[in-house]
């Protein structure tokens, strides 16, 4: 696959002239990096958000649904908008990942963890809602079909509810087994990276032990596909069987038999809308611009703009149903979403969703990252507005008209759909310092036919890879000649610093003692003149710097492995 | 008037009250004796002198703004006749029933059926045993909500209070719908509705529609919980917390109910009820579920439903089974008019009849035969075990 032909007329998707190992060193970067100041403060908020959401809940569950703006005739409004917004966000994950792979699509590679990891975190916020909103939540287990001793009593496989609780934790269980699986060869990654016990370990159990070994690979590439098989009826399935809440029901707006294919387009566009929402903020604070690439966002703009107008349809096909229907009930519920009192709710839906990624037919806009960014956020409230308008709408005046009234949200309910968006950002942020957010792996096995360095060389008719020249004689010190001109002076500053070596005087130590320096290393600190735990263990971060530049090699793996500290300690003892 | 006043008295403009006119009823404003809770209103005795409730008095409008604890916010009907059918006298008595309570169809096969005849489901074999029905005669029906008090009193209905009214959440398990018409009369409403072309002439018309007329016809409809036989409540509980009898009524099992609410939501006539709060024991609700003197007066024949579960009319089971098990204990048959609910018992014109339709002498049996005889909602399928009558206005001057 590596040396695979492309045509030249296809623009790399990865740019920056990138080589195997500068992938391996960007991907592991955020995790091996400290956190920053931004990420700190985005964490606090969203945790704070979370805490927040958490005290709601506890005063939802300790006192009553009460607590909520539900009434005898709407009863339900945010629980339930919020757990099929969730839902549909999941979406794109699994399509990018499942449905994007056995089409071939390499541009998924670089989006599909990412992706991945938002379906996993917003189906676990979707996933708190069905229990919440419960009556009493601390018998939600009687929705599932376990054996009981209550008699013959077993649940009720006619209800729309009950297929959800199978849709939802089928779909949770294979989208996490899919992440992890493809998981695996990247956190072997970063496991052999680590240089402290700890991380070692943890990425060591984290990775099932990794080897690399070529059955190791042939396994992979073999479930990916048998997985990506089974997640691909899930991404139809899963809101298909959400829809079904609403389509199987009697009640006018919800009794839809365009329901399905509705859902499942909306919760692709909406899917991806939160994919581009998180991407185009974790490029930048990540530095994965010469990963997620504006062709990447482009593309995503492109499945943007086709769902939001399979959605467009769908609404206009609601409408016109309803007149074809002649039923009464059925028109005035939809003359009443357009033009009751819940009016500003249907103009928002449609604006955002219908007329909003229409701006995406011109490639200036849909290659603009700031008007990708705000549509992005514009299409998510669009789709929360969705949901609102067909459960609460089609709720409060249905039927009889002595039961119709009005709803509106408590600060609880406000409370908690904070709260959800908290735990999500809190998931995401801690996702995004503790795990390779792209799939490294795949993407390397693109490089060569997709990656810009080799796309260049190959067009320039010049070989992928050239053997390194072998130097002669290992125990030869070659003393000034390896350090190149340029780094001269480098090398002056840097021994001024840490003090000159005086053979006559000082014993040279064996510096390979310092973990992270091998015989190569100490070879290449030899010419420099580092000879003894005393030089090392001077070496601050600005030495470290120094350092770097003049070999050129393993850049921050100094800092990493804490030398100094190594020397200083090797020093007294010895 | 006569020296004597009230202060901030609360109004609230009814269509077809007569101009210059006030009304304020007797019974409220009672102090003594009562929790803080349930003194409400005001004590209209301060203006009843010489025995007459007809004095004149003036009226000062004074400052502030009450928000009234309405059960019904929706006041007209929409147009939508066949909720409240209604015939005059002349057509009644001289036209075929088809003509004043048609039966509604459907297509099937380009033919138009009558709309119950298409059907997913297979039935179960109703003949054996009781099946109650109830019959609700609208010509008879005048109001008043004594059945509404007896449903409370019998099935410890919790009371809630103005806060959670306002709120649209009252606990009825039994409601009267009062709907007045929009232009003169309910039968001008549906001719209007049906009249519309065309969107934007839709969206004015519905919205005049839902102002009523200055001086509306009116009518009450009881509605309870309709015992569908196609019940769209049962299909959707995950738990199969609500569920069928053998006799024709919708049960609803607190103990295995979870609250997700789906079934009331799934209901057409809006006649499920949800615990958002615990109602009893709480000091929240101080009415009489709290304390020991109040607690005297629950029903013991029926539970007193906690928190977080949905609870509805159940055709007054307990009355139904103790006559059916005082009958089998003196090894006897079931007269017709022994099976009773709580509001048929209370109504006192008799608009409210209970009764098992397999036994074909009852009257409940003969009253479904009738011309008069419609179920709510009837073209949704559902296949209710409670039916109405139609309302039969006698329009000529006299």
């Amino acid at each position: 696959m590596a040396s695979h032909y492309e045509a030249p007329i296809r623009k790399p998707l990865v740019i920056g002239d990138k080589s195997y190992h500068d992938v391996s060193v960007d991907i592991s970067a955020p995790i091996e990096g400290r956190a920053s100041m931004q990420w700190w403060i985005v964490f606090s908020i969203a945790l704070a958000a979370l805490l927040w959401g958490i005290g709601a809940i506890i005063y939802t569950i300790s006192t009553g649904i009460g607590t909520w703006g539900l009434n005898k005739t709407v009863n339900w409004a945010w629980d339930i908008t919020n757990f099929v917004w969730w839902v549909g966000i999941g979406h794109a994950g699994t399509l990018i990942s499942a449905v994007l792979l056995l089409f071939r699509q390499k541009w998924r590679m670089a989006i599909n963890r990412s992706a991945e990891a938002m379906t996993i975190f917003s189906v676990i916020q979707a996933g708190i809602f069905p229990i919440i909103h419960m009556g009493r939540p601390w018998l939600a287990y009687w929705v599932v079909p376990i054996p009981n001793q209550f008699g013959s009593l077993w649940v009720n496989f006619n209800s729309p509810l009950l297929w959800d609780v199978f849709a939802i934790s089928t779909y949770l269980s294979v989208s996490l087994v899919f992440w992890w699986t493809g998981l695996l060869p990247d956190f072997a990654m970063i496991r052999d990276r680590a240089v402290k016990p700890f991380q070692k370990k943890i990425y060591g159990l984290v990775s099932f032990g990794w080897t690399g070994r070529a059955k190791d690979w042939q396994r992979f590439e073999e479930v990916s596909l048998v997985l990506a098989g089974l997640a691909t009826p899930l991404v139809l399935s899963v809101h298909t069987i959400v829809s079904f809440d609403f389509a199987t029901s009697v009640i006018p707006g919800w009794h839809t038999t365009i329901f399905p294919p509705y859902f499942v387009a909306g919760a692709i566009f909406s899917g991806f809308a939160m994919v581009q929402t998180l991407l185009i903020i974790m490029r930048k604070v990540s530095h994965l611009e010469d990963y997620i690439t504006v062709q990447h966002i482009e593309l995503m703009n492109i499945v943007i703009m086709v769902t939001g107008s399979i959605v467009g349809c769908a609404y206009i096909t609601e409408l016109f149903i309803a007149w074809y229907s002649g039923v009464e009930y059925e028109q005035y519920a939809f003359l009443n979403r357009a033009t009751g009192p819940y009016w500003w709710a249907y103009l928002l839906m449609m604006s955002c969703n219908v007329v909003s990624p229409q701006i995406m037919w011109f490639k200036k806009i849909r290659t603009s990252i700031v008007v990708s960014f705000i549509i992005s956020i514009v299409v998510n409230v669009g789709m929360w507005f969705e949901r609102f308008v067909i459960i609460v709408t089609s709720l409060h005046r249905d039927y009889l008209p002595s039961s119709w009234t009005m709803f509106s949200p408590t600060f609880v309910d406000i409370g908690i759909f904070i709260g959800t968006i908290g735990f999500f950002f809190v998931l995401f942020l801690l996702y995004s310092r503790t795990f390779p957010v792209i799939a490294q792996a795949e993407v390397k096995s693109i490089l060569k036919a997709s990656g810009s360095k080799y796309k260049k060389l190959r067009d320039a008719g010049k070989p992928l890879y050239q053997m390194p020249v072998v130097k002669a004689g290992k125990n030869e010190v070659k003393a000034a000649a390896a350090p190149p001109a340029k780094a001269e002076g480098n090398v002056s500053d840097l021994l001024a610093k840490l003090g000159a070596f005086d053979p006559s005087k000082d014993k040279a130590d064996d510096l390979k003692k310092v973990k992270g320096i091998g015989p190569k290393m100490e070879k290449t600190l030899n010419e420099i003149g580092i000879f003894t735990f005393a030089q090392v263990s001077r070496m601050t971060n600005t030495e470290y710097d120094l350092l770097d530049e003049i070999t050129g090699s393993f850049p921050g793996r100094a800092q990493r492995d804490d030398w100094a500290g190594q020397a200083g300690k090797l020093n007294k003892n010895s | 008037m006569n020296g004597v006043s009230l202060d901030n008295v609360p109004v609230i403009i009814q269509p077809g009250q007569a101009p210059k006119t006030v009304g304020l009823s007797f019974g409220y404003g009672r102090k003594v004796g009562m929790k803080e809770e349930m003194q409400t209103g005001v004590n209209a005795y301060a203006v009843y002198t010489n025995f007459n409730s007809v004095q004149s008095v003036s009226i000062e409008k004074a400052d502030g703004l009450h928000e009234f604890a309405c059960i019904q916010l929706q006041n007209t009907l929409m147009g939508r006749g066949e909720i409240i059918k209604e015939t005059t006298l002349e057509k009644y008595t001289t036209e075929d029933a088809h003509e004043w309570n048609p039966v509604p169809v459907v297509s099937l096969d380009h033919q138009e059926v009558p709309a119950t005849t298409v059907d997913l489901w297979a039935s179960f074999d109703r003949s054996i045993g009781h099946h109650f029905n109830m019959s609700i005669d609208l010509n008879a029906c005048t109001g008043c909500g004594a059945c509404v008090i007896a449903c409370h009193a019998e099935n410890n209905v919790p009371v809630v209070g103005k806060t959670e009214v306002r709120r649209s959440r009252d606990m009825h398990w039994l409601r009267i719908d009062r709907y007045y018409s929009s232009e003169d009369t309910f039968e001008d409403d549906n001719i209007k509705k049906d009249e519309f072309s065309g969107a934007f002439e839709s969206k004015s018309g519905f919205e005049e529609m839902e102002r009523s007329a200055i001086n509306p016809q009116v009518a009450f409809q009881p509605v309870m919980c309709q015992h569908c036989n196609h019940a769209p409540c049962e299909t959707v509980c995950p738990v199969a917390a609500t569920s069928h009898s053998r006799q024709g009524q919708n049960h609803m099992a607190y103990n295995r109910c979870v609250g997700t609410r789906y079934c009331a939501n799934n209901c057409p006539y809006k006649v499920r009820r949800f615990n958002w709060f615990l109602y009893n024991n709480n000091d929240e609700f101080d009415f009489h579920m709290n304390n020991d003197l109040g607690k005297m007066v629950i029903n013991p024949d029926v539970t007193v439903r906690s928190r977080g579960v949905i609870e509805k009319c159940s055709l007054c089971i307990q009355m139904t089974q103790k006559t059916i098990l005082d009958a089998k204990r003196d090894g006897r048959v079931i007269e017709d008019g022994e099976f009773q609910t709580a509001c048929s018992n209370a109504c006192s014109n008799g608009a409210i009849v209970f009764g098992d339709i397999n036994n074909e002498e009852s009257k409940v049996a003969e009253l479904k035969k009738e011309d008069r005889m419609y179920h709510l909602l009837e073209a949704v399928g559902t296949k209710p075990n409670v039916f109405y009558h139609v309302k039969v206005r006698n329009t000529n001057e006299a």
